[in-house]
């Protein structure tokens, strides 16, 4: 069971505290876009054995969703942040790269 | 025979007999036994029957590893099967049966199996039962489910109470013997905050039974020095009866304490300790390993140390003349503990050519007989040992001689509980010296700063000399105090060791080393599951090379006690079989719990009506004490229907529904979700999340309207009233208040974040109250306060104002099909305004009608329900509501995919009505249309309708719209239904009755 600190109110609280939902950083395709985007942006997600950023939303706490970066095999947390931003944040990006210097963010 | 002796128990308290019941017979023991010592003392060696071959089997361990001394204990409502006679300690009226068996343990018909083992070998069922296909009904699953499961199933409810308690320590110890204390003392020394668990009633572990010397004391008074001064220090909190049940992420543990096990009384029975530790030491001990020789399950067989605890701990012999068989130093002590005690060891086998060290030599100058470089061949006997045939271990078990004797000591050495360290990722280390894995502390569970969070101390990591697992301790307690914080500024001197030195083991697999097929087809790995040394090896031959695919065809390990004593020894034999090493063939995977915790600790208190509690409205008291029956709604419960004296369920339906078509009715709608929408935005944001346009509502006005997920299906449908200018009331359905409102939010805060809109979920601020049928306004107008004439408040019309003295919000909606108000005012005036209407109705028979007249009524008028015509599956387009997703938006959800290909093809299933041929035969529920063998749709809706006189149906048929007449069959049960395909509103499609 994670302890993730929600970004907003600030507390370190339990997994149960949380929910997760997935993949973060997801583009969203609207009217217009191929089936291919269409399906992708639906169906199609990462599963890397490492670093991922996912979705989480403190639903029993203050409500607030929020990104969480860490690792899927140590269960080491790089950090959360705002769900409010297109990409992870460069002092994220630069504390997973001092500690894993072959990770490289993929598109 | 095994019996009690004067000498040594020093845990149990002769001058406190204590009666139990074993099998129907009264037993008597003493304070301070378990139900194992208590039974071995009274000279019960056979206590049950293994699980394949029926075979009689005895006592094997004295602690939770233990796989044969496996009881259906107590009775009614505290009857738990599969429970450890050696983890139960012995209390007055104590009730326990042995298990599978027939018709009683000393002669059982299931014994046959024995006789058949030859037919039976691993992975028999999926060889045998493959064919013919019919005797998998009528003969092998019936002979399955016979001979399946070890105990009962309990047939009443759990008669004791459970709880969790949370708890945050610095640093976590498991295990409270001699390593475990050193490392509470030590890191109570830093000042951490430090909490220990031991799963035994008692502390000290070995150091309570082993010969050994520190600083002077001997073990038991070295115990005892340490837990004098860890009590004087406020940071560390002992805690006995409780496991270190399981290690989780980030520090996360349970402790499983059970608290009224050995002592019945009203508090929890079982207590779950969810922990968050920053730093866990394992000090959870080492597990003695069986010797694999044939005849080595029978009863009488023992672990050496668990021979030496029951003389030791309990004063009981399991043997008068005892046979010890080794391979390694440790039985030595077992040996001269039984020779302390006055009893026979006609011999030590040890399988070592060149024999032991320093205890070997003890037992020597005693006059005990040790033949080195021997095995035992076989062990003979029939319900329990009667001698050992002995042979060279180099050979192929030719016997040179027999012993007589009625108890075997076996060690095959030790295997450190590396379970906990296991749970959440520590890796091992294969120790070629010791024949054992051990955790490697370069690769422990990681928390989440990414750094090791377990450690591990004393024979749990492997250190097996005394001098070594105490330094381990100590080590461990330091790196930990300090990785919490803390600081010890002097150095601990190290404690000064008394004891013998120790010879290598030799790690023996096979006894004797080339033991022919008669012999190894005796040889028992997994004593609980019956799974033998020849089984393993025929799972190499057929294929099966990775340890967990062999694991699961032989069943080796997967038994209650998960294969504490057997996976090592498995998995040698594999590794030898596939001509493998050891640490290539690898371990099967740990998981907690540790031993079988209780499904009642794990549940705490949440079961019966905690488990989920139930919403109420506030008219709910008045629906239970007017007849009302309940049916759950999301976590709700609805009233169904009123029932009046005499009436059936259907007669009240009726009722309710004529009387509202013929009057005026009334239904509490307060469970309808009611999410307020405000903000310069909030108009654009609905335009996003319904399908329909929601920005052109005007002010004062309704809007009924559907939402879609992504995916282009319906997932909610509701009316949205504009309040003012900013801001929107939406009503969800009952099973959607919450699941929209985060819906919502989620969008909101991660989609369209630019968007200046804000939500608020007040459903259960309100009471919403439904006035139908054509006296509907005559009821509201005796209320007073408000204009609710046609002209005031039309058809989808809003008004906010004082009705009845109550400041109320109304809304002219309808989903019955009549002139209907939805009434809303705040929660605390629910009952009130329910009773003013009740009142004001009285005069029109004003009628409160539950939830299935409402599905009536709304079938009659051929209104969807999302959840009864929509699956998660279904558009709006296939439900005929084209009219309700918007053409001009540029998005919405789900408005690009209803363009997905097969959402736009011929042929998807729709909404229809269905007219049943007969006027009596209601269509059953979720019938299928079948149409040239083929299922076409199915029915989502089936009411009988007072209103009209006969049976109504919905159903979503593929191309129904283009079927209209057409008469479908519905085989249901070996009877056909015929209906025919009509429009699914039969009743007032114009709307008239509702817009007066």
């Amino acid at each position: 069971m994670l302890l993730l600190t929600c970004p907003y109110c600030g507390v370190e609280a339990e997994e149960t505290e949380f929910l997760g939902a997935g993949q973060a950083h997801l583009k969203r395709h609207m009217d217009g876009s191929t089936d291919g985007e269409f399906t992708a942006y639906l169906f199609e997600r990462k599963n890397p054995k490492g670093i991922v950023f996912e979705r989480w939303r403190h639903v029993y706490g203050c409500g607030k969703w929020f990104h969480a970066a860490r690792c899927a095999v140590t269960l080491e947390v790089f950090g959360t942040y705002s769900a409010q931003t297109f990409e992870p944040p460069k002092d994220i990006i630069a504390k997973i790269k001092a500690k894993r210097p072959e990770w490289e963010a993929k598109p | 025979m095994s019996f009690r002796i004067p000498e040594f128990g020093h845990l149990i308290d002769r001058k406190k007999p204590v009666s139990f019941s074993f099998n129907g017979k009264t037993v008597q023991g003493f304070a301070g036994d378990t139900l194992a010592s208590a039974l071995m003392a009274t000279d019960h060696r056979m206590v049950g029957r293994s699980f394949k071959y029926h075979r009689p089997r005895g006592i094997v361990a004295s602690g939770g590893e233990e796989p044969n001394a496996l009881m259906n204990m107590g009775e009614g409502g505290r009857f738990e099967p599969n429970q450890r006679a050696t983890t139960t300690e012995v209390f007055e009226g104590l009730t326990a049966r042995s298990q599978n068996h027939w018709p009683s343990l000393n002669f059982d018909i299931g014994a046959i199996n024995n006789r058949l083992s030859r037919f039976l070998p691993a992975g028999f069922y999926y060889k045998t039962f493959m064919k013919p296909q019919w005797a998998w009904k009528h003969i092998f699953e019936p002979i399955i489910r016979n001979s399946a499961g070890l105990g009962q199933a309990p047939s009443e409810r759990d008669a004791d109470r459970y709880e969790y308690f949370y708890c945050y320590t610095d640093i976590l110890i498991a295990g409270g013997g001699v390593a475990g204390l050193e490392a509470a003392l030590e890191a109570g020394r830093s000042g951490a905050k430090v909490l220990l668990l031991e799963q035994s009633p008692h502390f000290g572990g070995r150091f309570m039974v082993d010969d050994v010397m520190v600083d002077g004391r001997d073990g038991p008074a070295h115990i005892a020095h340490l837990l004098a001064e860890i009590s004087t220090m406020p940071n560390v909190t002992l805690r006995n009866r409780t496991q270190g049940a399981g290690v989780f992420d980030h520090g996360y543990a349970l402790g499983y304490e059970r608290l009224t096990d050995h002592a019945p009384a009203s508090t929890p029975r079982h207590r779950l300790w969810r922990i968050r530790a920053k730093r866990i030491i394992t000090a959870t001990g080492a597990l003695e390993r069986t010797l694999n020789f044939a005849g080595n399950d029978l009863p009488g067989v023992m672990l050496a140390g668990a021979v030496r605890d029951y003389v030791r701990l309990y004063g009981v012999a399991p043997g008068a003349r005892t046979v010890v068989v080794t391979n390694n130093d440790d039985a030595y002590r077992t040996a001269l503990t039984l020779h302390a005690a006055g009893l026979e060891i006609p011999a030590i086998i040890d399988a070592r050519p060149q024999g032991g060290g320093a205890l070997a030599e003890q037992a020597r100058a005693l006059g005990i007989r040790i033949e080195t470089g021997h095995a035992i061949a076989k062990v003979t006997g029939k319900k329990h040992v009667t001698g050992v045939e002995i042979c060279l271990q180099s050979g192929t078990g030719g016997a040179v001689e027999t012993i007589p004797c009625d108890c075997v000591a076996m060690s095959g050495g030790f295997s450190p509980v590396v379970h906990l360290w296991s749970h959440c990722g520590g890796k091992l280390n294969w120790d070629a010296a010791n024949a054992m894995f051990s955790p490697d502390p370069s690769r422990p569970p990681t928390d989440q700063n990414g750094e090791g969070f377990v450690l591990t101390a004393g024979t749990a990591f492997g250190a097996l000399t005394t001098q070594a697992c105490l330094q381990s301790a100590t080590l461990a307690a330091r790196q930990a105090a300090k990785e919490v914080g803390r600081s010890l500024k002097a150095e601990t001197a190290p404690r000064e060791v008394q004891s013998p030195d120790e010879s290598a083991m030799a790690p023996i697999w096979s006894m004797p080393a080339n033991a022919p097929y008669k012999l190894r087809a005796k040889t028992f790995l997994d004593f609980q599951n019956d799974v033998k040394v020849s089984d393993v090896q025929l799972a190499a031959r057929e294929g099966f090379e990775s340890v967990e695919h062999t694991k699961r065809y032989t069943t080796l390990g997967m038994a209650t006690d998960q294969g504490k004593l057997s996976n090592i020894n498995g998995l040698a034999v594999l590794a030898g079989a596939l001509n493998a090493e050891i640490p290539d063939v690898g371990t099967t995977t740990f998981r907690p719990p540790y031993t079988p915790i209780s499904l009642g600790a794990i549940a705490g208190e949440a079961s019966g009506p905690l488990f989920k509690p139930t919403r109420k409205t506030a008219i709910d008291g008045w629906h239970e004490s007017h007849g009302a029956i309940f049916e759950p709604v999301a976590d709700w419960r609805r009233a169904y229907a009123y029932i009046q004296d005499g009436e059936t369920t259907q007669d009240a339906i009726t009722r309710e529904i004529l009387a509202t078509r013929g009057s005026v009715g009334l239904f509490d709608a307060s469970t309808l979700g009611k999410i307020i929408v405000k903000g310069p935005d909030a108009g654009k944001f609905l335009d996003l999340l319904y399908t329909n346009m929601m920005s052109t509502l005007k002010v004062g006005k309704c809007r009924y309207g559907l939402m879609c997920n992504e995916n282009g299906f319906l997932m909610d449908d509701g009316v949205v009233a504009r309040l003012d200018d900013e801001t929107f009331l939406c009503h969800t359905t009952t099973g959607g208040s919450d699941r929209i409102y985060a819906h919502m939010e989620e969008w909101l805060q991660t989609e369209w974040w630019d968007l200046k809109a804000f939500t608020a979920n007040i459903t259960e601020q309100f009471t919403q109250i439904v006035v139908a049928g054509p006296n509907a306004r005559k009821v509201l107008e005796a209320l007073g306060g408000l204009d609710v004439s046609r002209e005031a408040l039309p058809f989808m019309g809003f008004v906010e104002g004082t009705l009845g003295g109550l400041q109320a919000r109304i809304f002219r909606i309808s989903f019955s099909g009549e002139l209907s108000y939805e009434v809303a005012v705040p929660a605390s005036q629910g009952l009130l305004l329910w009773n003013l209407l009740l009142q004001a109705g009285a005069d029109y028979g004003i009628a409160p009608y539950g939830t299935e007249a409402l599905h009536v009524m709304r079938g009659e008028k051929g209104f969807v329900v999302v959840g009864d015509e929509s699956d998660g599956t279904v558009t709006p387009h296939d439900l005929g509501m084209s009219w309700a997703v918007s053409k001009k938006k540029e998005d919405f959800i789900g408005k690009r995919g209803m363009q997905r290909s097969f959402l736009v093809a011929e042929g998807r299933k729709q909404l229809v009505g269905l007219r049943t041929l007969s006027d009596t035969e209601k269509l059953p529920e979720s019938a299928h249309a079948v149409e040239d063998g083929k299922a076409i749709g199915h029915v989502t809706s089936t009411y009988f309708s007072p209103t009209l006189g006969h049976p109504i149906a919905m159903a979503l048929i593929h191309g129904g719209r283009d079927r209209m007449g057409d008469v479908l069959s519905f085989p249901v049960g070996g009877k056909v239904h015929k209906a025919r395909v009509v429009d699914p509103v039969f009743y007032d499609k114009k709307g008239a009755q509702q817009d007066v």
